[in-house]
C-alpha cells in the first residue's frame, strides 16, 4: 500500500471501514452506469462474481446494520404485516421489508437485477431468495451446498457444486454481459486467498495474553471479509491490521481499554441491536473475547484445485457437521486459552442454535470451562432481556473467578 | 471480637427477601415481602428484619444484595449475582449440596457445586414457563391460592395433561380444562406435572447429582417437588428457610467478604 512518509497513516480501521463503505459506493455507481447489479449471499463464492468485475450487495450485511442503527423492529413488523412469520430468520425479514420498501434511513442499498443464493447458510435462505426473484422477477441464481452431516466433504458433492458454479457463469455471463476470463479468475483466487490468510492471521491475534484486540472488534471489521473479498484493498487493509495488533501484541496494548481479567468465547451470531448491551458487562467485568468462530468463518482457504475451493465453502459454521462444529468451537478455545464461554441461544437462526446445547456439553467436557446460555436475536430486538443478560454473565464472572482462585490454590 | 452482622438482600422478580446473620452462623432475622424489584417491597423487606432485631442498616458490617433488584440497592457493599447466592446459602443448610435447583419467580436454574463453590450452572431461556409466575397465573385462572396450590394438587386422582410450555398457551389450555369441567384438583397435578418436567430438562443438562436441594419459593410446592423427584429419579431436599435460600447466601458471602478484610 503506498502511502507519502510524511503522512500520518492511516489505521487499518479506518482503512476497513472506508472499504466496506466503498462496496456499496461501488455498487451504487455500477447502477447508475446501468449495469446490472445483484444481492448476493454472505458465503457465496464472492470470486464468482469478483471475476466477471459484477458488483452485488449483501442483505445479511445490509440487516445486520439496519438492527445496529436500531432499525430492525420497525423493518420486521413491516415484514410481518405483509405475512411473513416472526419466526423466520430477522434477516430474511428486514431484508424483505426493505425490498417491499425500496429505501430505508438507515442503510440504503441498489435493488437488485437478480439475486445469488447460496445455502451453505440455511436453507431459509432459499425460500427467502425465491421470495425477493418473484416479487421483483429477477433472476434467481443458487448454489446449492448440501447439508454434510460427515466430518469431511466428499468428492461428489464438490463436484456437484462446482458444476453448479460453472453454470451460474453461463447464467451470470447472460445477465450482465460481462465475460468470463480464466486468468482473471486466478487473480482473484489468489486476492482472496491472500485476503483470508490476512484476516485470520489479524483475528489470531487473540491467542496473545493479553489479546491486543477487543473480541468485539471483528464483529466490525468482518463485513470486509464479507462483501470485498476478493479486492487487494482488502488484502492490504487486513495485512495492516494484522501488522498493527503484532506491534500491540509487542508492546502489550489492546484496543481493549482495562485489565483482561477472563478471557471467552462467544458464541454464534453478534446479538446486533444490543452490541452496547451485550458488550458492556462483559467490559464491567474485565472479560475479553478471544475466540469467535462467526467472524473468522469469512476467512476461506484453499488451494489451485477448484473443487478445494469449494470444499472451503462447504465449511461454513451452518453447512457442517456436529463433529466439525464442535471441533472448531474447542480448537479456537484451546488455542485461544478461553475462560469460559457466552453462548447465543439466536432465535433467528435456529440452524446455528439448534446444535448448541450438544457443542455446549462438549465445549464443557473438554475443556473444562463453565459455560452460559442467553437468549436474543440477530437482528430481532423483541427476543433480548438485557437483565437476563446480565444475571448470567455476572454468575459466569463469579464461577470464573473461583476457578481462577482454584488454579492458584 | 465484635459480633459481626450481615445483611443478605434477596430482590427477586416477585418477592422481597432478607435475611441478617450474625458471625455468619446465626440467623438473627428473615423477611419476605410478596412483591419484588422496583416496588415497596425491598425497602419494606430490609426495614423489617432490621427492626425485627433491633438494629439499624448502620450496624451492619457489610450487606450484599442479589437478585434482578441488586442494582438499585444503593445501601449495598456488594452485589453478587443470585446464582452464587443459592450455591452459598444451600450449602450452608446442607454441606453435602452438590446439586441445587432453584425455581424462582421468573426463572429457573440448576447449580452444580464442588466443594461448596458454584462450579457450573444452567438456566431456563427467556420464556417464563416452569418457574413461579407461571404457578401464579394458573392460580389466578383457576381462582386458588398459590400457597394452596400442593395441597388441591395432592387430592388429584387423575391429573390432565398441559402440555403447552408457554405460559399463555397452557392459560388457554387450562381454561379449556375448566370449560369442559375438568377437577381443579386434576388440572393443578398437569400444572405441577407441567413445570416439573420442564425443570427436569434443565437438572439433565447439568446432572443431578446428590444430594439434590431445592430452593426458592416454588420449593414450597410440595407438589412440584414430588413431581421433579420423580422425573429425575432422585430425592430432593428442601429446607424450611428455602424461600429465604438467595438471602441467605447473600449474608454468608457478606460475611466471608468481613472475614477476607479482616
Amino acid at each position: 500500500m503506498s502511502q507519502n512518509p510524511q503522512e500520518t497513516p492511516v489505521p487499518a480501521k479506518t482503512l476497513l471501514a472506508n472499504l466496506a463503505a466503498n462496496a456499496y459506493s461501488d455498487a451504487w455507481e455500477a447502477k447508475k452506469r446501468g449495469e446490472k447489479v445483484g444481492w448476493c449471499a454472505s458465503n457465496f463464492p464472492q470470486e464468482l462474481t469478483t471475476t466477471l468485475g459484477v458488483k452485488v450487495v449483501y442483505p445479511e450485511n445490509q440487516a445486520a446494520a439496519i438492527a445496529a442503527k436500531g432499525g430492525g423492529l420497525g423493518h420486521c413488523e413491516h415484514a410481518e404485516g405483509l405475512g411473513y412469520s416472526n419466526d423466520i430468520c430477522a434477516y430474511a425479514r428486514i431484508n424483505l421489508a426493505f425490498m417491499d420498501r425500496q429505501s430505508c434511513e438507515e442503510m440504503n442499498m441498489p435493488m437488485p437485477d437478480f439475486v445469488l443464493c447460496c445455502n451453505n447458510i440455511c436453507n431459509c435462505m432459499i425460500k427467502w431468495y425465491e421470495s425477493i426473484s418473484r416479487e421483483l422477477n429477477i433472476p434467481f441464481i443458487l448454489l446449492d451446498v448440501p447439508y454434510n452431516s460427515e466430518f469431511e466433504t466428499d468428492d461428489d458433492t464438490l463436484e456437484y457444486m462446482w458444476a453448479q458454479f460453472q453454470y451460474a457463469v453461463k447464467q451470470l455471463e447472460e445477465i450482465t454481459g460481462k465475460k468470463w476470463s480464466e486468468k482473471r479468475f486466478k487473480e482473484v483466487r489468489d486476492i482472496s486467498l491472500r485476503t483470508s490468510r490476512a484476516w485470520l492471521k489479524a483475528a489470531g491475534y487473540c491467542q496473545c495474553e493479553p489479546s491486543p484486540l477487543n473480541g468485539f472488534d471483528l464483529f466490525n471489521h468482518m463485513a470486509v471479509a464479507v462483501c470485498a473479498r476478493g479486492t487487494v484493498e482488502a488484502a492490504e487493509a487486513f495485512e495492516k491490521l494484522a501488522e498493527e495488533y503484532a506491534q500491540a501484541a509487542k508492546e502489550g496494548a489492546s484496543t481493549y481499554k482495562g485489565e483482561q481479567k477472563f478471557r471467552i468465547l462467544f458464541e454464534g451470531i453478534a446479538c446486533w441491536p444490543y452490541l452496547r448491551a451485550t458488550s458492556a458487562p462483559l467490559k464491567e467485568n474485565g472479560v475479553n473475547v478471544t475466540a469467535t468462530v462467526y467472524a473468522t468463518a469469512f476467512g476461506f482457504l484453499y488451494d489451485d484445485n477448484p473443487l478445494s475451493m469449494m470444499r472451503a465453502y462447504t465449511h461454513v459454521p451452518n453447512a457442517i457437521s456436529v463433529e466439525r462444529a464442535a471441533r472448531m468451537r474447542i480448537d479456537v478455545g484451546r488455542r485461544n486459552k478461553i475462560d469460559g464461554a457466552v453462548i447465543h441461544n439466536n432465535r433467528s437462526c435456529k440452524l446455528w442454535s439448534g446444535i448448541m446445547p450438544e457443542i455446549d456439553r462438549r465445549i464443557q467436557a473438554e475443556l473444562k470451562i463453565p459455560t452460559v446460555t442467553f437468549d436474543g436475536d440477530q437482528a430481532d430486538p423483541r427476543n433480548f432481556s438485557e437483565e437476563q443478560y446480565k444475571t448470567r454473565i455476572q454468575a459466569l464472572v463469579e464461577v470464573m473467578t473461583e476457578n481462577k482462585k482454584g488454579k492458584k490454590q | 471480637m465484635p459480633v459481626l452482622l450481615t445483611l443478605g438482600a434477596d430482590l427477586g422478580s416477585t418477592a422481597s427477601k432478607c435475611v441478617i446473620m450474625q458471625d455468619g452462623r446465626k440467623i438473627a432475622a428473615q423477611t419476605t415481602i410478596p412483591v419484588g424489584a422496583g416496588t415497596s417491597g425491598p425497602s419494606r423487606a430490609i426495614a423489617e428484619s432490621l427492626a425485627a432485631c433491633g438494629k439499624n442498616l448502620a450496624d451492619m458490617h457489610m450487606v450484599c444484595a442479589t437478585g434482578y433488584g441488586r442494582h438499585s440497592m444503593t445501601d449495598a457493599h456488594m452485589e453478587v449475582s443470585e446464582l452464587s447466592c443459592h450455591a452459598r446459602g444451600a450449602f450452608f443448610l446442607f454441606p453435602k449440596a452438590r446439586t441445587v435447583i432453584d425455581i424462582g419467580g421468573q426463572d429457573a436454574k440448576v447449580l452444580r457445586l464442588s466443594g461448596g463453590r458454584l462450579n457450573n450452572f444452567v438456566m431456563n431461556d427467556k420464556c417464563a414457563a416452569g418457574t413461579g409466575r407461571f404457578l401464579e397465573v394458573m392460580a389466578k385462572v383457576l381462582e386458588v391460592e398459590t400457597a394452596d396450590l400442593a395441597e388441591w394438587g395432592a387430592q388429584s386422582t387423575a391429573p390432565v395433561s398441559i402440555s403447552s410450555t408457554c405460559t399463555v398457551f397452557a392459560e388457554s389450555e387450562v381454561i379449556s380444562h375448566l370449560a369442559v369441567a375438568a377437577d381443579r384438583r386434576d388440572i393443578i397435578a398437569g400444572i405441577h406435572k407441567s413445570v416439573a418436567h420442564r425443570v427436569a430438562g434443565l437438572v439433565r443438562r447439568v446432572g443431578a447429582e446428590p444430594l439434590v436441594i431445592m430452593t426458592g419459593g416454588v420449593a414450597r410446592n410440595a407438589g412440584v417437588r414430588l413431581e421433579l423427584e420423580a422425573a429425575i429419579a432422585t430425592p430432593i431436599s428442601v429446607s424450611p428457610l428455602a424461600q429465604f435460600n438467595g438471602a441467605l447466601g447473600a449474608a454468608l458471602l457478606a460475611h466471608d467478604r468481613l472475614l477476607q478484610q479482616l
